[in-house]
């Protein structure tokens, strides 16, 4: 029997778990509350995945076309999320984005400029306006260094390469902790907090040709499993058109959409812009039909409507695998990105420059002078964690998510950009709810038994004589992944991918891992793979139960949108019985003005806007 | 494509070796890649750094063949086809294990920095108003991805082991990117003689040279820096305008509405 009273109790009012931008921006909010406040993460500080994004945060600043206004980027969201978003919090993210930004000018990031001397904007997908704050093509790299900068000044408690393994609950049902492991030494340690916030990003490390890193293996949404939560939306996982695909070895590396914003073309093998033909009729009145007009729209023409190449994600995704299926792809099995024709040398390195780098290093092309080849890769979860809107505190009482790892704001689709202030927003409301929370709350007991367990289901792995080798699984499931769970689903690939699932998760039983306990990536392998492995067959089966094609979630074998199905979410929990629970749950019905806001037409919206500008 | 030997350091601050490892090296492939296909194939509990894999986190910083480098961003057609790469983590700090070591003295020399303090009456109500031109200059520091490489090249850290001493080139590029950030009106330069070192640097210019974000460290950041200093502290007609008319001296952008 494991000695509990041997391993070191760290307390705190709240703690957050991942030190991205979601979860600084709620430390820095839960301690400027008053609360001892504590994030763990697995990585050093500042290395979170938020440092890999690249185009911007969109806020309706209106700082670059004076049109924009809150209204019009909720709509654009419902709209790119196919109307599957949470409303309210779809609603929050527009109000609330301008100030946040603008906050983080204030703490020292510093964006590129207007002539003006304000805050920039650029175009993307699906943004009606100019509205990506940025910095040239390292906007997370600035929003992180941001935080992290004006965090260490908050008195808040950093702890770096600290694995969380699973959530302790008092007799109440209530969280109360959550035990963790130090990488450096493989020690284990127990962090009692009155409230958690789950800052833990995506789990993309399931697919092989991923934009993520080793440290998306959706921890945060197995550890809220395992301990009741709900999830909602795993269906939806965002295949991010333009990675790299060659050469192998940085296959899925992501491209940022920015190329595409500052005019960058999509060409198939035969040189034809083929994304005039993917135009979805939704989109059919806001976009450009001829080649002339979007190059009207590039030099600036207010008049001029979007290029096809800045549809939102899905439809661009689906397009260019639509494209390399017939035979029209690029040399390596993609779709030319061509920046070159575009813009200047000069202009390409300014705007551009992580871009002409990694393409220089990386693929040995200079983006000035060739195109670019690029395909979809796993980018995104929409999906997440289930979360109240306004509280962001999940189904179990005191533990709250915000972020990546919490679903609702971005529906069935996430518009670019909107990550980077989903963050900003949510990442505040859900420190500002969690200290909150804490703040009527006392400390309470954990089950000791239940620590003992779940350090021994990781000891585990390193004690017994031999077993699966953690990697070649990791792999195995990368591979049923992005072959029978990837772009475009069936019901016949979905079950074979489910029941080979099953295969793994037996294998995993038995997984070893190697060596000792001190900074041993084969055991931290296998431990995440625990996360990756449930996070995967809540992917692949509520994939199977959406029966239409939606947004990022595409079905062979359902084209197109039901209508019936814009009425339900697939929220997923774990059973009595320990086995995984799938049901519909029926929508509600959602605020009247806000349906009226994203229902109206372009033309309406901006005179009501115009109106309400000039009354004001 | 052939099999290629790699000599790799196993162990810790006190006890260790290189270790040679050979693999099949691929079309395309950098150091890291190697790295984790001797990992994933011989070495599963090899220790090594590493994030994003498109040299925008500074996670993966290693020193191969005695080069402080990001080994996510260096190709392996950099070496000759026979040559033999040599792998060692970063010798400035101390070894946790294999490729990784213990960063963990730069966090808290960030920490003694003054944090920004921007001029309230530049604010509007559309947020700060500051130029692209006034704005290139910290740009250029801040797309420090904080990968420590020139904190290991630098001597005074490396050979002279004076971290008491000296904040070294990251952190003061990082000074560099507040006292030169046109609407901050914090004073940093008495702590840039006494406590950061200032006067330690004397210009080798190696930060420079290993910066993978190519940063002018020296000529941008840490050389204007000095000068600061010194005209602060040994320039008699500064002193005596200082005498005059006060100490800060930051001249602020105009405002247009």
């Amino acid at each position: 029997m494991l000695d509990i009273s041997e391993i070191k109790v760290i307390e705190h009012d709240v703690l957050i778990v991942g030190a991205g931008g979601a979860g600084l921006s709620a430390a820095i909010e839960a301690s400027a509350q008053g609360m001892s406040t504590g994030i763990v993460m697995k990585s050093l500080l500042g290395k979170a995945h938020t440092v890999m994004a690249e185009g911007g945060m969109a806020a309706a600043l209106a700082n670059v076309d004076e049109r924009d206004h809150w209204k019009i980027h909720f709509r654009d969201t419902m709209r790119g999320g196919k109307f599957l978003n949470n409303w309210r919090m779809a609603e929050l993210h527009a109000k609330m984005a301008p100030d946040r930004v603008r906050l983080l000018e204030e703490w020292g990031a510093v964006f590129d400029r207007t002539k003006n001397g304000l805050i920039n904007q650029r175009n993307f997908g699906g943004h009606r306006y100019p509205r990506l704050a940025h910095v040239g093509d390292r906007t997370g790299l600035e929003m992180i260094r941001t935080l992290q900068d004006h965090g260490v000044h908050q008195g808040i408690q950093a702890y770096m390469e600290c694995t969380a393994l699973d959530l302790l609950k008092n007799e109440q049902g209530d969280v109360c902790g959550i035990v963790c492991m130090w990488r450096e030494t493989g020690a284990f340690t127990i962090f009692k907090a009155k409230s958690i916030i789950f800052a833990t990003g995506g789990g993309g490390k399931a697919w092989e040709v991923t934009s993520n890193s080793w440290e998306y293996t959706g921890d945060g949404y197995a550890l809220a499993y395992e301990a009741g939560a709900e999830l909602m939306d795993l269906e939806f996982n965002q295949f991010h058109p333009t990675g790299m695909v060659w050469p192998l070895s940085v296959k899925g590396t992501l491209v940022t959409e920015s190329v595409r914003g500052e005019g960058g073309l999509l060409l198939n093998n035969k040189g034809e812009r083929f994304m005039f033909n993917y135009i979805p009729d939704r989109f059919k009145s806001e976009t450009a039909e001829t080649e002339e007009e979007a190059a009207r729209w590039l030099a600036g023409d207010p008049n001029a409507k979007r290029p096809p190449e800045l549809l939102t994600r899905d439809v661009v995704a689906r397009a260019i695998n639509d494209e390399v299926k017939a035979g029209r792809g690029s040399e390596h099995g993609g779709a030319y990105l061509n920046i070159a024709t575009q813009r200047t040398a000069e202009d390409i390195k300014k705007k551009l420059p992580s871009m002409y780098h990694q393409f220089k290093v990386l693929a040995e092309l200079d983006i000035t002078k060739e195109p670019m080849e690029v395909g979809p890769t796993c980018h995104y979860f929409m999906g997440g964690i289930k979360v109240d809107a306004n509280t962001t505190m999940t189904s179990v009482p005191g533990l709250f998510a915000c972020g990546e790892c919490a679903a609702g704001l971005h529906g069935a689709n996430r518009l670019g950009g909107n990550s980077l202030s989903d963050l900003l927003v949510f990442g505040f409301l859900s420190g500002n709810n969690a200290a909150e929370y804490a703040k009527n709350k006392e400390h309470s007991d954990f089950d000791k038994e239940h620590v003992s367990k779940i350090i021994r289901n990781a000891t585990d792995i390193l004690n017994r004589e031999k077993g699966a080798n953690p990697y070649l699984l990791h792999e195995d499931l990368e591979n049923n992944m992005q072959k029978n769970v990837g772009i475009i689903r069936s019901k016949e690939e979905l079950e074979v991918g489910i029941s080979e699932l099953e295969k793994i998760k037996s294998s995993y039983k038995n997984v070893k891992a190697k060596g000792a306990s001190q900074f041993n990536p084969g055991w931290h392998e296998a431990l995440s793979l625990r996360n990756l492995l449930i996070v995967s067959e809540a992917v692949a089966k509520a994939a199977l139960l959406r029966e239409e094609s939606r947004g990022a979630h595409t079905r062979a074998d359902f084209p197109g949108e039901q209508k019936d199905w814009l009425n339900y979410n697939i929220v997923t929990s774990k059973g009595q019985d320990g086995k995984m629970k799938l049901s519909k749950v029926a929508r509600p019905e959602p605020d009247a003005e806000l349906k009226r806001i994203a229902r109206s037409s372009i033309e309406d919206l901006e005179k009501e806007v115009a109106r309400e500008r000039t009354q004001s | 494509m052939a099999k290629r030997t790699f000599n790799i350091y196993r162990g810790d601050q006190n006890h260790g070796d290189l270790v040679s490892f050979e693999t099949e090296v691929k079309e395309g492939m950098v150091v890291l890649d190697v790295i984790h296909k001797i990992q994933a194939e011989s070495a599963n509990d090899m220790a090594v750094r590493w994030n994003c894999k498109a040299g925008k986190c500074g996670s993966c910083s290693v020193e191969i063949n005695g080069k402080p480098k990001l080994s996510c961003m260096t190709r392996m057609n950099e070496y000759g086809e026979d040559e033999i790469i040599t792998i060692t983590p970063l010798k400035t700090f101390p070894i946790i294990k294999d490729l990784v070591t213990d960063v963990s003295w730069n966090y808290t020399q960030n920490e003694r920095i003054k944090p920004i303090k921007l001029a309230p009456e530049a604010k509007t109500d559309k947020g700060y108003v500051m130029y692209q031109k006034d704005v290139d200059r910290v740009q250029e520091f801040r797309k420090c991805i904080e990968c420590y490489l020139c904190q290991d090249v630098c001597h005074i850290l490396r050979d002279h082991d004076k971290k008491d001493e000296f904040i070294g080139p990251r952190f003061m590029i990082r000074v560099a990117s507040l006292e030169m950030h046109p609407l901050d009106i914090e004073d940093r330069i008495p702590e840039l003689k006494e406590d950061y070192g200032s006067g330690m640097c004397n210009i080798t210019r190696c930060c420079t040279a290993v910066c993978p974000e190519h940063i002018n460290l020296t000529d941008n950041g840490i050389i204007p820096l000095k000068e600061r200093v010194v005209d602060r502290y040994y320039d008699p007609l500064t002193i005596l305008w200082r005498k005059m008319f006060g100490n800060k001296k930051k001249k602020l952008p105009p405002i247009k509405k």
